[in-house]
């Protein structure tokens, strides 16, 4: 049951609904009455949020390729920093892309990721295959801006070889419903997974960050730090999985998801699970979720912030914690921008 | 300078503060002492403006200026200064962010132009040299990991920084050791000066051997009970608040 598969069959039973127990806060059958009509071709605005950052871009308008998809696809040792453009740019219509990703032994790519809504009310689906070959390293960053009407989904189903690092950090929004959900083959064997974000939301937008990683084999790290900040009528929807399978001894696995809420009626789902079935191994996680500091909003008012400086201040930092973790100096800095634009007080 | 007159205030249903009167003149330092639970945190709040410290009666001014028709923040940028008996840790914000965000506020509540870094970078190197402190504290989260002696050196950094002219510290004293007592006494004597105002509110005299006060006053059961020199002082360490705990 996907969004993709709806699309592409043209029928709506296809879409996953609340009796799905992982799309029960994010229902899209509820939600979709009839699916539109397939996205015409279309052109993007020039410039996405990164800019000129990196030395190449792959630009998706309505889930048609505008340049060349093999740019995603890195022999052994070679470098790349690459803008992949997601753009929806019309309204009221569907569209859907598949796209790989596949970073041969000792590859480093940095991919700047950008979901770029241009009109109201689209429905898009993103697929990304992605498959890391032993040392590879990938940096994934995502910018997710859908527009606040707008019903996006974006998955990634990610392999990794021996000694690999997958580092990834998503930064959204949200938008009428959106899921981003991440899945890792992980194979122990000192590979390595970072798996960040954080949702801004206000509104009435919704923004899943769906995870799951299953560690296979043994020596194995994991790390997420997941942070959220709702208001108005906003609802942020956290769900990690981290599975510890048999023999995967001696992994390391550390979650954490850390939400404030800032209006009686914006709202938290959250569901952190780890599954451990070996021996020897370091696991936690841990959430929270709460109002703004009260006693650190006064500290700030009595140093002379206004409230809603104070506020700002507060919230920006707590993200800010999401942000720093970002490996690429010029990303991390355009990263903080963007949520600074977005921020919810 | 600071004129309070006949305050009552109330946190919830609870009336703390019963009839309050103070004149503080400019150029002056006095010490509020009182046992636990006579009001004195509250006074430091109802004076900064902390929200949900209900004012129910009397009046508070600074410089003849309604102080309680004021927001916390513009209190701040008339000169009012509260150092926390608990300075706030803040993660994820340096302490130089949150002082030049808190400075330029200030500044832009009073109509003046915005600090540029340059010159604020200057003026946080000046005074951290002047108060003895390791810069590189200043580029830290503001107070994470701090001791509480660090801590209280860093609300005297801000002081300085921010020349507030309304001074008020709240159990500065509090999880101090000699030692760090003697350096925020130091920073806090250093700031002393003819148009400048201070209320030191302590629970014991031992602070009031290192910031001499011009008066003391004992707070108990919400107003001023009694009133005299440090002396006052002096006499209170000796023979404890009882006497005013039982008048009231």
């Amino acid at each position: 049951m996907t969004l993709s598969l709806a699309l592409e069959a043209r029928d709506l039973a296809q879409l996953p609904s609340r009796r799905d127990e992982d799309w029960r806060w994010t229902d899209l059958r509820g939600l979709i009455r009839e699916l539109p009509a397939p996205s015409p071709e279309a052109v993007a605005t020039p410039a996405g949020p990164f800019g000129e950052v990196g030395e190449a871009e792959l630009l998706v308008v309505n889930g048609r390729v505008k340049g060349d998809a093999s740019l995603l696809n890195l022999a052994e040792g070679e470098h790349r920093v690459v803008r992949l453009r997601l753009v929806s740019a019309s309204g009221g219509t569907a569209h859907a892309v598949r796209l790989c990703v596949q970073l041969a032994a000792g590859a480093e790519l940095i991919l700047l990721e950008t979901h770029e809504g241009q009109a109201g009310g689209y429905l898009a689906d993103a697929h990304l295959s992605i498959s890391l070959d032993q040392g590879a390293r990938l940096e994934r960053i995502v910018l997710a801006d859908d527009e606040a009407e707008a019903i996006s989904v974006s998955t990634a189903e990610v392999r990794l070889g021996a000694g690999a690092e997958f580092s990834q950090t998503i930064l959204t929004h949200g938008a009428r419903r959106q899921r981003l959900e991440t899945r890792v083959e992980h194979p122990g064997q000192a590979a390595k997974v970072r798996m960040d974000g954080a949702y801004l939301v206000t509104g009435r937008r919704h923004a899943d960050l769906t995870t799951a990683v299953t560690h296979g084999g043994a020596d194995g790290v994991t790390e997420q730090l997941i942070k959220g900040v709702v208001a108005d009528q906003g609802r942020g929807v956290f769900q990690g999985r981290i599975t510890v399978s048999p023999g995967a001894d001696r992994t390391d696995a550390r979650m954490g998801h850390h939400a404030l809420v800032l209006s009686d009626r914006a709202e938290v789902n959250a569901k952190p699970e780890l599954l451990i079935f070996a021996d020897d191994v370091a696991c936690a996680h841990g959430a929270t979720v709460g109002a703004l500091d009260e006693d650190a909003v006064f500290y700030a008012q009595q140093r002379g912030m206004p409230e809603a400086v104070a506020k700002a201040l507060l919230t920006e930092a707590f993200i800010g914690e999401v942000i720093d973790r970002i490996g690429h100096d010029g990303a991390r800095e355009i990263a903080r921008t963007w949520a600074a634009d977005r921020r919810v007080v | 300078m600071l004129s309070v007159n006949n305050l009552h205030a109330r946190v919830e249903a609870a009336e703390i503060l019963k009839g309050l009167s103070l004149e503080l003149p400019a150029g002056q330092v006095h010490a509020i002492m009182g046992p636990n639970g006579a009001g004195k945190s509250t006074l430091s709040y109802v004076l900064t403006g902390r929200q949900g410290y209900e004012v129910t009666a009397g009046t508070v001014t600074l410089d003849g200026e309604d102080l309680l028709a004021l927001e916390a923040n513009e209190r701040a940028a008339r000169g009012v200064f509260l150092s926390f008996q608990y300075p706030l840790e803040i993660p994820g914000v340096t302490a130089m962010t949150f002082l030049r965000t808190a400075m330029n506020a200030q500044r832009k509540a009073r109509g003046e132009t915005e600090i540029s870094a340059t010159d604020f970078l200057k003026r946080a190197r000046e005074v951290a040299k002047q108060l003895k402190m390791d810069f590189d504290m200043l580029k830290r989260p503001l107070n994470v990991g701090f001791s509480g002696g660090e801590k209280k050196r860093m609300e005297i950094f801000q002081m300085a920084m921010l020349s507030p002219r309304l001074l008020i510290l709240d159990e500065t004293d509090s999880g101090l050791d000699i030692d760090a007592l003697k350096i925020v006494a130091d920073g806090v004597n250093a700031l002393r000066s003819p148009d400048r105002a201070m209320l030191v509110i302590t629970h014991y005299q031992r602070l009031l051997d290192y910031i001499r006060p011009d008066q003391v006053h004992v707070l108990a059961a919400g107003r001023i009970a009694a009133s005299g020199g440090p002396e006052l002082a002096l006499e209170l360490e000796r023979d404890g608040y009882d006497r005013y705990a039982r008048a009231a």
